[in-house]
């Protein structure tokens, strides 16, 4: 028969709606409440120092919201004013500098937009599959466009005579917070695109996103991604700090640790049909869709296999990859209602392209705990539903 | 060029932030400490997380253990097992540590934390005293562990052609997640949406003590005092220092701390099942009360009142601030 919400008025169709301002700072739609960050309880010991996932099996297109991006904190997000921000650049420079944040407004700006992944992100996927959903498998990443000032030009304002020979000079950067959480950067990429950023998406970055300044470092960890940024200093050494050593180091096999680990490599996931997706609607057109990175460049191809890997289709990226961004991919295909083993594989411009789990594996062991970037696969259902799997 | 922005920093604001400590010592101040002093201080500030022979509590890392794990399965990595530099131990403790009151440590309480979990990991003696100038001479075990990221030499396979077609001749499921199920259960736009319609309604403090006023009386509240809404949210603010360890409110659990509902007027050591110390299980048998004199004292000095108390706050400086956060311990205690 004919559908009630067609034929019968509808009461949005005669009641009028909010007015402007009901909102000043808008929330989205009560419909899409569960587009939210979630943590895994079990995995820290406290949430003060966690982290928890952005929802990217519910997102489309790139931009990450800044109120969904994943957060991570060490000894929890802070409240600094920009009245009583400083920043301190010290060490091995011909003067050092204090900057207010007013200061910082007047270097000349640049807009960029990339990716920020944690190191850990898929860290739990290591040993089997563990985590049912992209959200937790795969969403310790966010994608924003930053605007803000070159680490470069605040360097040279310090002035890098006094530093001599560049090559083997590092810049140490901390932030403001009770963690202080500090890294060392080696001076070719402090000079090459680091960002000293203070918006995100358009708008002030968000207090658990740092601000009201942070540290964008393209391509590499998230951990050196420095939010409440308060210090730089030039140093002849990389400092060798808790997160540099203990944590953020790569063990292997064989016991041996791999350190400086920094360049995320190239990544991709579906994250629509997954764990948290599934497919409602039964056999016919289907819209397979995923995201793919690098930290190496831009993303030149992504592939996806509905078999488990026996074949593979080129994906549509959405746009062309774009330099150490996230990039959107599509697989428009007409589902037969048949399980499907469905994995999606990356490819960047310098010819790397995402292993798999046992590649991996060969290479580094189980225990590596960071930058696991293997091929991920769900195991789609007949009913629809998936669930995370590893396959032979 | 240069713009001219900025000013020159001072050699006493460079001195006040520059604490980074390098491997070969950088920065080190001059100053020592014992593992005998060390194992008092570490049992006051760090215990209660790393436990009392830095072995670690609940999901709090442990620091000492693991010697020869690396290679396992599921390795323990701990400061003897892993840690490269020493350097590191004391530039991460005077930065960060204790969890909740960081930078609050003086450099000679430092080195004897350092020399205590050098102690706990068996690379010194028990009359060891650590100090800038024999730094350098303890050895790390782990210290040759670390090569320099190879991934482009060790993983070189990665980059070249991609299979398309028979890539493989059969594929099996090997591993379910189903099997492990430890994905946490996603809270619905429910919980999220009547929070949010409770907070638009009315001041959240209000909300809070409207909610526990629903809630079915427990037990005999001790004394019901009424409090002042904006100061209690004033405590609320300050009380940000104590949630490190401390929860309250609806569901708060005893973290490092016990959960502070209710505290305010009862007994001291007032959670059953909580692990206080010595000093708050007599006070408790002595009848001793959080009334506001009590709280007071306490607040300014935790240490001064209770000797052996494992709260590693040192207690907040202004007497505002104390008036403030018993208005707020007040508040939840209703």
């Amino acid at each position: 028969g004919p559908d009630p919400l067609i034929t019968e008025p509808q009461d949005w169709a005669m009641i009028t709606g909010e007015p402007v301002d009901a909102t000043p700072y808008g929330m989205p739609i009560k419909y899409e409440a569960d587009v939210i960050r979630r943590n895994v309880p079990w995995l820290t010991a406290d949430p003060i120092s966690s982290i928890n996932f952005t929802p990217i099996h519910a997102l489309d297109g790139t931009i990450t919201p800044q109120g969904c991006a994943f957060e991570r904190h060490h000894s929890g997000a802070i409240e600094l004013r920009k009245e009583d921000y400083r920043l301190m650049i010290n060490g091995l420079v011909d003067k050092p500098l204090v900057f207010s944040y007013a200061d910082l407004e007047r270097f000349p700006r640049e807009n960029h937009v990339y990716f920020c992944e944690c190191a850990a992100n898929t860290g739990m996927e290591w040993a089997g599959a563990q985590l049912n959903g992209s959200q937790f498998t795969h969403g310790m990443i966010h994608n924003m466009e930053y605007s803000g000032i070159t680490l470069r030009s605040l360097l040279e304002e310090a002035g890098l005579t006094a530093a001599g020979d560049l090559a083997d000079k590092w810049v140490y950067v901390e932030g403001a917070d009770a963690s202080s959480n500090g890294r060392s950067i080696p001076m070719e990429k402090a000079l090459d695109d680091v960002l000293v950023a203070f918006k995100a998406n358009g708008e002030a970055l968000r207090m658990e996103h740092g601000y009201p300044v942070r540290l964008v470092v393209p391509g590499w960890e998230g951990n050196m991604w420095v939010k409440w940024l308060r210090r730089i200093e030039v140093t002849d050494h990389p400092v060798e700090s808790r997160e540099e050593t203990s944590k953020y180091t790569d063990t292997l096999a064989d016991g041996t640790s791999r350190k400086w680990t920094w360049v995320m490599d190239a990544k991709s996931v579906v994250t629509s049909p997954s764990p948290q997706v599934p497919i409602t609607h039964g056999p016919g057109p289907l819209v397979i869709t995923g995201l793919a990175w690098s930290g190496r460049g831009a993303i030149s191809g992504v592939d996806v296999s509905i078999d488990g890997g026996k074949t593979w289709s080129k994906a549509r990226l959405a746009k062309p990859g774009e330099d150490k961004a996230l990039t959107r991919f599509y697989l428009d295909i007409v589902w037969d209602g048949s399980e499907m083993l469905l994995q999606s594989r990356a490819h960047d411009e310098t010819g790397y392209v995402q292993p798999t789990k046992a590649q991996l594996r060969e290479v580094r062991g189980e225990n590596s705990v960071y930058h696991n970037n293997c091929i991920q696969t769900w195991w789609v259902k007949e009913n629809g539903e998936s669930e995370n799997v590893e396959v032979s | 060029e240069k713009l001219g922005l900025g000013r020159e920093a001072l050699p006493e604001e460079v001195a006040a932030w520059n604490h980074d400590i390098g491997p070969q010592g950088q920065g080190l101040p001059v100053g020592s400490g014992s593992v005998e002093d060390g194992e008092m201080i570490f049992s006051d500030n760090c215990a209660s997380c790393h436990g009392e022979f830095a072995e670690g509590a609940g999901n709090w890392p442990k620091l000492a253990g693991g010697e020869g794990s690396l290679a396992d399965k599921d390795p323990l990595k701990t400061v003897g097992s892993y840690w490269p530099y020493l350097s590191t131990v004391y530039d991460y403790v005077r930065r960060s540590m204790p969890f909740g009151a960081a930078q609050t440590m003086s450099d000679n309480d430092v080195y004897a934390i350092t020399a205590y979990i050098l102690y706990s990991n068996y690379l010194v003696e028990d009359d060891f005293v650590l100090s800038n100038e024999n730094f350098l001479d303890v050895e790390m075990p782990n210290a040759g562990g670390f090569i320099i990221d190879d991934r482009e030499a060790a993983e070189a396979h990665f980059w070249g052609e991609a299979c398309y077609e028979n890539c493989k001749e059969s594929v099996e499921i090997t591993k379910r997640a189903a099997v492990l199920d430890v994905t946490p259960q996603e809270e619905t736009g429910d919980t999220v949406e009547a929070d949010s319609a409770t907070s638009e309604e009315m001041p959240a403090q209000v909300a809070e003590a409207a909610a526990e006023a629903e809630a079915p009386v427990e037990e005999a509240a001790a004394v019901v005092a009424a409090f002042d809404a904006d100061l209690a949210a004033k405590g609320e603010n300050v009380f940000k220092k104590c949630k490190a360890c401390h929860q309250v409110g609806e569901g708060a659990k005893n973290k490092t701390g016990p959960i502070l509902n209710g505290v305010y007027m009862a007994p001291v050591a007032h959670i059953d099942g909580f692990k206080y110390s010595k000093d708050f299980a007599s006070a408790h048998d002595e009848g001793v009360i959080w009334d506001d004199a009590h709280l007071t004292e306490f607040l300014a000095k935790p240490k001064a009142v209770y000797k052996k108390t494992k709260m590693s706050f040192a207690g907040l400086k202004k007497d505002d601030d104390i008036v403030a956060v018993i208005e707020y311990l007040k508040s939840v205690s209703q």
